[in-house]
């Protein structure tokens, strides 16, 4: 998917997320949120 | 928080978001809150890709402070991961874009440990003790630093 500058495209599954991180060599941002979508 | 163009940029450049929402997403941020005991919103977790997390921030920062704990985030994860030169680099980065942020003091002292631990010589960590008595010197990351002179 392709990312846009300015935008966050959040995801919803951390195990997936886990796996592209190792890929990327990048951490996760897991954001517990309530704010209004 | 995460409208400001700047957090924006670090997020989609440095992490994998993930979204938990206590509403859209209840079953998750149930699941995900219990496993890291995350009971308050907004609550950000840095996680390296073990699942470890490595950073925590709650509640509401104002862009210009969230910026910069986003940033030791990207750090501490680089540090979890033996990662020390670029953990030193991002820390000090950190220092220079952030000097007066309350996250500088946390970066000043773990720039020196990542420096000790990417060169194994002790004169980083005097060093970083001799910077805390130039700046930071009221907080608990000087007293921490002190044991280094």
């Amino acid at each position: 998917m392709a990312v846009k500058a300015n935008e966050i495209t959040w995801g919803h599954d951390l195990d997936a997320a886990l796996a592209d991180a190792k890929k990327e060599n990048k951490a996760v941002l897991l954001d517990f949120s309530a704010a209004p979508m | 928080m995460y409208t400001d163009p700047r957090v924006v940029r670090l997020v989609n450049e440095s992490f994998v978001p993930v979204r938990a929402h206590v509403k859209e997403n209840a079953a998750a941020f149930k699941q995900l809150g219990e496993r890291y005991g995350a009971q308050w919103t907004p609550t950000t977790l840095i996680v390296d890709a073990n699942g470890q997390e490595r950073h925590r921030i709650e509640g509401f920062l104002p862009a210009d402070d969230f910026l910069p704990q986003l940033q030791l985030g990207a750090a501490h994860a680089a540090f979890a991961n033996a990662d020390y030169q670029i953990a030193a680099r991002s820390f000090d980065q950190i220092l220079k874009e952030h000097p007066t942020n309350d996250a500088a003091a946390e970066a000043q002292y773990w720039a020196g440990v990542s420096r000790y631990k990417a060169t194994g010589d002790p004169s980083a960590l005097k060093e970083t003790a001799r910077l805390f008595n130039e700046r930071f010197q009221n907080t608990a990351w000087a007293k921490k630093a002190s044991v280094w002179r």
